[in-house]
């Protein structure tokens, strides 16, 4: 590339990003508003559930409120805002072309979170719905429903207007993604909501969609982010094309088909259950697609992960989805399952995948964006560490714990003798350390949010040096090359 | 461009395979489902929740008892279900076609309750239970839902709905403590559920299949 060019793609580069401030900044800016909401009644729920004494008295903060808007504020309004700005942003990136500068993205970020609040409000008053994963009632859907329809219309005006050139991997993941969230959300919606079908055909389409809600949501945008900004910090061509194929076609067969086995053991046909059983054990052929790809890329750029904030996120949350990925074929197994079925070793395992992986990467994207959308630097290293080390410690204790707690409630439910109430007394420390865990990650959360803030603050100033955690590598590209 | 097309319908056929067979089959094959009617007592099997039974569900989802207690029974070959008397036999689908929303639920932090109105028919129990759980299990992790009970004086000698609370649960001298109509509700939609009782279409092969062991290794 000769001087000229270098410098044409640096001006494109800056008109892409000051096109994609306004939209970006605001999906990310509430997202991280979002994820405090989720992650303060995550810490109520936690505690009520070794004290169910606390706060007990107030009817909208009881337990089985709590919980649902906590998982429904992180699945929608933290996740899905992130995974919408971060999405959009990477999409206009790679299609080389400017988001359109008119009001419906604006319009969007509006709805969007007008849907999340009237949702949580709806729960907290007693409208939950109790379809898992599905909680805000049905009123909240129609605002969700047309924010997503002007998304989807700013995605394929970035596609139709692309530069011509090579399709880059994380393009199909982000396209894919932002057409299968709003289609099984809008199945899930009508079947289970709005017209709802025999109440016995429920269940599957509720753990079709929940499933689905991070396979082909949460995961593919991870995954895009993590096969743009990995190339893009260490300055070097993902490992392999081939493998980034299978790693996207078997994610979209077999993680489609999966989420059968959160019935395993219950009231359906054999076949049905099966079927996903099958599938869940068949993700293992594209997810160690993507754990070749990734490492093959890393290897010999490790010595990065100690100067750059997002690569540390990244890797993080990449190494956490082959871990959640492997650990959930295995789940799916029938006799693994009739152990941890039940049990808080499940959610440990959704933590693993909503927040190791799903969160870190997302995060690691937001420390590269804001930066380049703003035009100055994080105002603060001592921040992004406490940020990474408070939640990258805290999910790994977090997890630990729940998953020993939940393995040993498996085992005595699974033996007969034992009575119920030894079995609730046995999790109890496991439920403690859990409080524990979930306050260190909110502390990072709070962190994250203070950096955020006081960038938003800081002065422009667009010739500052990267905000590094510590001296680059000798001979590296920094972290600020294309 | 021609190639993104190709590429998109990719997308599309891969997510629609899963969509008919985890939505439109289930909806085809369990979903079909008719409730029997005894042609000369006219009673439908299942039964139809009743309409305090069906404010009950609702109280039921509206306080999020989904998340600690399931109301699925599995065969004894995958739990200790059947043993730990939660149910006769396994629950299939067909069991819950009268329901409303059919709440299996993924989460036993508390017991199953597909039988809970076989196991533990006791209004007085329920009612205590529910007003604080510490007065019937001790040591449960489960919240009390006082604001479902209401505080009230006593008059003419006391309301017969009255709770039986001793110690350091009783309320101030003078008072009671009554249940509310969602209480009341909800009760009622407990003491209904009797999932494994059920004489539909597949109890009785349900019935030899809870029966069958983990093969011996």
């Amino acid at each position: 590339m000769n001087q000229t060019d270098i410098q044409t793609s640096r001006e494109e580069r800056l008109a892409i990003d000051r096109a994609a401030k306004k939209p970006v900044g605001l999906l990310i800016g509430t997202s991280l508003i979002w994820l405090l909401v989720g992650s303060f009644l995550a810490i109520g729920a936690s505690i009520k559930l070794h004290n169910p004494g606390f706060l007990a008295d107030a009817e909208w903060l009881t337990f089985g409120r709590v919980r649902p808007a906590h998982l429904n504020t992180v699945a929608y309004g933290w996740l899905s805002t992130a995974a919408i700005g971060i999405g959009l942003w990477i999409l206009s990136r790679l299609c080389r072309v400017p988001i359109k500068d008119d009001m419906s993205l604006t319009l969007a970020v509006i709805f969007w979170n007008i849907g999340n609040l009237v949702g949580t409000w709806g729960i907290l008053r007693g409208d939950g719905t109790s379809v898992e994963w599905l909680e805000y009632p049905a009123y909240a859907a129609p605002p969700l429903l047309i924010s997503f329809a002007f998304v989807m219309v700013a995605a394929v005006s970035l596609i139709s207007r692309r530069r011509p050139g090579h399709i880059y991997v994380s393009q199909w993941y982000i396209v894919a993604a932002f057409f299968w969230f709003p289609l099984m959300f809008l199945t899930a919606i009508i079947l289970l909501l709005w017209s709802p079908v025999q109440t016995a055909a429920q269940p599957p389409i509720n753990w079709w969609f929940a499933h689905n809600a991070l396979g082909l949501w949460f995961t593919p945008v991870g995954l895009a982010a993590i096969y743009y900004l990995i190339p893009k910090v260490i300055g070097k061509p993902i490992h392999s094309y081939y493998l980034s194929m299978v790693g996207f076609w078997g994610l979209a067969f077999f993680y489609a088909w999966a989420g059968m086995h959160h019935l395993i053991g219950g009231p359906y046909p054999a076949w049905l259950i099966s079927a996903s059983v099958v599938a869940s054990v068949m993700m293992f052929v594209p997810v160690i697609a993507v754990a070749i790809n990734q490492h093959s890329t890393m290897r010999g750029n490790f010595a990065a992960l100690r100067s750059s904030p997002t690569l540390r996120f990244i890797v993080f949350g990449g190494i956490s989805y082959t871990a959640v990925s492997a650990q959930g074929s295995l789940m799916a197994i029938r006799e693994l399952n009739y152990l941890t079925h039940f049990t808080h070793y499940t959610v440990a395992h959704a933590h693993l995948g909503a927040y190791a992986f799903a969160s870190m990467v997302f995060f690691g994207a937001i420390y590269y964006m804001m930066p380049r959308l703003l035009e100055r630097e994080w105002p603060s290293a001592g921040l992004i560490r406490a940020h990474f080390w408070l939640c990258g410690l805290g999910i790994i204790f977090y997890f630990t714990s729940l998953s020993w707690g939940g393995l040993l409630q498996g085992i005595e439910l699974n033996r007969k003798e034992t009575p119920f109430l030894e079995i609730v007394a046995l999790t109890l420390p496991y439920l403690k350390a859990r409080t524990w865990a979930g306050s260190m990650m909110t502390l990072g959360h709070v962190c994250f949010a203070i950096s955020f803030v006081w960038m938003l603050f800081k002065k422009p100033s667009a010739s500052t040096t990267a905000t590094l955690l510590g001296r680059p590598a000798p001979k590296k590209q920094s972290v600020r090359q294309p | 461009m021609n190639r993104f097309r190709i590429i998109f319908t990719g997308f599309i056929l891969t997510f629609f395979s899963s969509w008919v067979g985890l939505v439109l089959l289930p909806i085809i094959t369990v979903g079909d489902f008719k409730q029997s009617v005894d042609p000369e007592t006219g009673a439908k099997m299942p039964p139809d929740l009743s309409a305090l039974e069906t404010r009950g569900q609702q109280v039921y989802m509206s306080q999020g008892c989904i998340y600690c207690h399931t109301q699925q029974v599995r065969p004894e070959r995958a739990g200790t279900d059947i043993v730990r008397g939660w149910g006769e036999r396994r629950t299939i689908a067909a069991d819950y076609m009268a329901q409303g929303p059919a709440l299996l639920g993924t989460m036993r932090t508390g017991p199953d309750l597909a039988n809970i109105g076989t196991r533990n028919p006791s209004d007085v129990w329920h009612m205590l239970h529910l007003y604080n759980p510490q007065t019937t299990s001790k040591g449960s992790n489960m919240p009390p839902f006082p604001f479902l009970f209401i505080e009230q004086e006593i008059k003419d000698g006391g309301s017969p709905e009255a709770l039986n609370l001793t110690d350091e649960f009783a309320p101030p001298e003078g008072r009671e403590i009554v249940p509310s109509e969602d209480a009341k509700a909800l009760v009622a939609y407990l003491k209904s559920l009797k999932f494994s009782s059920y004489t539909v279409p597949g109890a009785k092969r349900a019935e030899i299949e809870s029966k069958v062991k983990a093969p011996q290794r």
